[in-house]
């Protein structure tokens, strides 16, 4: 056994609610320069929904990820030789291309001021960023936000597609989720194994993906190789970029910007422990089913003095496994078993996990009797086959009973947590059933509701210290001044880092 | 010999080795972060397929032949059981048909980098210089071997500028074997020539990043900070 520590997230998709804050913040913090514009670190996407880019979701078109192969662990777009043998290397079948995303567009706005006196009002007219032509605008980022023309994407959508012929109906009338995605910093990286300049790596420390931009040669596998599509060619540089998981935040303690500008409170950062040993085991579990149990089993439980003795061994120090004590991810993924992998049948264990969202189900009922019995709820969780089967072929490879079990639990918490609050009596035996305790279901609802920031970001320090002078270190790090739009540099002024850090952050928006 | 033919096949070559070796390193140790592909594939897809795939295939095998052709003295050559007719027969046949087929990529490469326009406004002086400048290389090159050869059988490359090549190596250039080599043969050679001069300072880089080592290495990577100084 060799125990590693990853920093992990979830998302509660039941309290998102589709603001864009975490992509904004984000893009205005890493990807507002020129050949990133079409790169969104974190997006948010409506489902049903094609996303970004179009089908994403679609292996058999993109050949992202993982697949068996005589039972063995094999890359999906081929193994190594045949990236070089079969020509790939020179024209790559499976690469996405810049339409696949939107091709990044400006206004003229200059033409608002500058234009003659005409008998119509000026307009400012989209002109592509690449060309400088103007441009007849068919699609873009968040083309099919909340549902916009989702007649058209919605049957496209592969999860959709995936879903047996008789139980598909109007489904824009039967529900619409967000899912906000980003970078999965996956336990087995399938860009990592794609990349032949091996200029992408996992941090051994917390798990964190990067891409080494001096050693990055171009050769695109990585794009291919992920099939979350999260990492992203920059055509000025012509190299890949990906979300950083906001790593100098982490390093300090610090939620990624994402989390911390989420409005939802949806978030939640912490560390798992899980085995190194047995990573490529459980990516390889025959039935893709099983892949969802074969990636819980991996973590270990913080708690037990066997792994804790271990860890110690393995390097994590005292703060780290005090933060796997307290881990919200390991609560709500492993021990809760409310958070799910985002397409674990893609085998590459994937590190952001999400909550199903329970409204969906429950806007089945709005306007009926949803009032007078909430406990309605359950029965319709075990009806509803379209928006379950749906989530399941999102979370689970397609088997739905982990995510009724998960929906069942958060329908009792609410149920629970009503019953407490107006005084009425509850049977308890109803939360054992679920495999749950009082006391459990009233943490459940404290990190799901109350959300504070202390019980949501659960980061230890990287302790720099232990492997570089920080003393010298300090000042040399960060964009020079000949790096145009892509930091403040410039002059310093007489204020302390945390002074502009607070003055930014005036409002109070990322405290509670 | 005048001071021109001195110049050509003497000076220029010596310089254009130098700066490419001195190149390499200077680029290497201080732009790494340019170092790329440059791969257009992401703005461009279709038309790129077929022409990169002719070019890379066809030019792979005409650089092995211009080491065998130059590099591989006749005699030695003869040692091995290649006579005069064999060699002739694989230059100028096979030699053509990876030539042909790398003009064809080539020709294909330039229009879409020329006529496209998400491709022409992302091109670079240098990467349009380098596009052009090869295909009149391998235009001038098709033209020595296919034409040239035919219309002056009685030259031999391999008695002249081959000689002529591999005594550059050896410190002992002479601009002798030039002087009566048919006028298409030292254009080719000294925009071949220019070309390693340029080299350094464009996107051809990327050729010495071809991922041999890829396919012995294991799939996942960990990096782990370790104790500086």
């Amino acid at each position: 056994m060799k125990i590693k520590a990853q920093i992990a997230m979830v998302m509660n998709l039941d309290k998102c609610i589709g603001c864009h804050t975490c992509s904004v913040t984000c893009k205005s913090t890493w990807t507002n320069r020129s050949g990133a514009e079409y790169i969104w670190f974190n997006n948010v996407e409506t489902k049903p929904g094609i996303g970004y880019p179009m089908r994403w979701e679609d292996q058999e078109k993109y050949k992202g990820g993982w697949t068996l192969k005589n039972g063995k662990l094999e890359l999906k777009s081929g193994n190594k030789l045949s990236k070089i043998a079969l020509g790939k290397i020179f024209h790559n079948p499976d690469m996405p291309e810049m339409k696949d995303y939107y091709e990044p567009w400006t206004y003229n706005y200059e033409h608002l001021t500058t234009s003659g006196e005409k008998k119509h009002q000026p307009v400012a007219r989209p002109k592509s960023v690449i060309t400088g032509d103007t441009m007849d605008l068919k699609w873009g980022p968040n083309w099919e936000d909340d549902l916009a023309g989702a007649h058209v994407t919605g049957p496209k959508d592969p999860n959709i597609e995936k879903i047996e012929e008789e139980i598909k109906f109007n489904f824009e009338q039967a529900f619409m989720m967000y899912l906000p995605r980003l970078c999965e910093h996956c336990l087995n990286p399938s860009c990592v194994a794609s990349c032949p300049s091996g200029a992408m790596y996992k941090r051994d420390e917390d798990g964190i993906v990067l891409v080494d931009q001096e050693a990055c040669r171009g050769w695109r596998f990585c794009m291919t190789g992920c099939p979350y599509k999260k990492v992203y060619f920059n055509w000025q540089t012509n190299k890949a970029e990906k979300c950083t998981f906001c790593f100098p935040r982490i390093e300090a303690g610090l939620p990624t910007v994402c989390s911390e500008t989420c409005t939802g409170r949806i978030r939640y950062l912490g560390v798992l422990l899980y085995d190194a040993d047995r990573v490529q085991e459980a990516a390889s579990a025959p039935d893709e089913k099983d892949l969802y149990q074969a990636q819980c089993d991996l973590f270990l439980d913080p708690n037990d003095p066997a792994v804790i003795a271990q860890a110690r061994a393995d390097g994590l120090t005292e703060e780290w496994i005090e933060a796997a004590q307290n881990s919200p991810v390991y609560k709500l993924a492993i021990e809760y078993k409310l958070a799910f992998p985002l397409h674990p049948e893609y085998r590459t264990l994937p590190m952001v996990w999400y909550v199903p969202p329970l409204s969906p189900i429950m806007n089945y009922f709005e306007g009926k009797d949803s009032i007078q019995n909430p406990d309605m709820i359950f029965p319709a969780i075990e009806e509803m086959r379209m928006p379950i089967q749906y989530l399941a072929n999102m979370l689970t490879a397609g088997d739905p009973e982990p995510v009724k079990e998960s929906l069942q639990r958060l329908a009792m918490m609410r149920s629970y947590m009503r019953s407490v609050s107006t005084g009425k009596p509850f049977d308890e035996q109803r939360l054992s059933r679920l495999g749950l305790t009082a006391y459990q279901t009233e943490q459940i609802y404290r990190l799901l509701a109350i959300a504070k920031y202390e019980d949501r970001f659960v980061i230890p320090t990287s302790h720099k210290e232990s492997y570089l002078d920080t003393y010298h270190a300090q000042g040399s790090e960060g964009f020079g001044l000949d790096c145009g739009g892509c930091g403040t540099g410039g002059p310093s002024t007489n204020k302390s880092g945390k002074e502009i850090y607070e003055e930014n952050f005036y409002g109070g928006i990322w405290r509670d | 010999m005048n001071m021109l033919d001195q110049f050509l096949w003497v000076i220029f070559p010596y310089l254009c080795i130098m700066v490419f070796i001195l190149g390499h390193i200077y680029r290497y140790r201080y732009d790494q972060f340019h170092w790329t592909a440059k791969s257009s594939e992401f703005i461009e897809k279709k038309h790129l397929r077929l022409g990169s795939l002719m070019f890379h295939l066809g030019i792979m095998p005409v650089i092995a032949g211009h080491i065998a052709g130059l590099g591989i003295p006749k005699s030695w050559m003869e040692a091995l059981g290649v006579n005069e007719h064999m060699y002739h027969f694989g230059a100028v046949y096979i030699g053509s048909l990876f030539g042909f087929l790398t003009l064809g990529g080539m020709l294909l490469l330039t229009a879409r980098r020329l006529t496209i326009k998400n491709v022409r406004k992302l091109s670079s002086a240098s990467d349009i210089i380098v596009n052009l400048l090869l295909l009149f290389i391998v235009i001038m090159g098709l033209f020595s071997t296919v034409v040239t050869n035919v219309v002056e059988p009685s030259f031999d490359y391999r008695s002249t500028i081959s000689i002529w090549f591999r005594n550059l190596f050896i410190l002992r250039p002479d601009a002798a074997f030039m002087i009566h080599v048919p006028f298409s043969f030292k254009i080719h050679i000294v925009a071949g020539f220019l070309i390693f001069a340029l080299w350094p300072f464009t996107r051809l880089v990327h050729v010495w990043s071809v991922p041999l080592n890829y396919i012995g290495r294991s799939y996942i990577l960990y990096r782990k900070n370790r104790k500086q100084g």
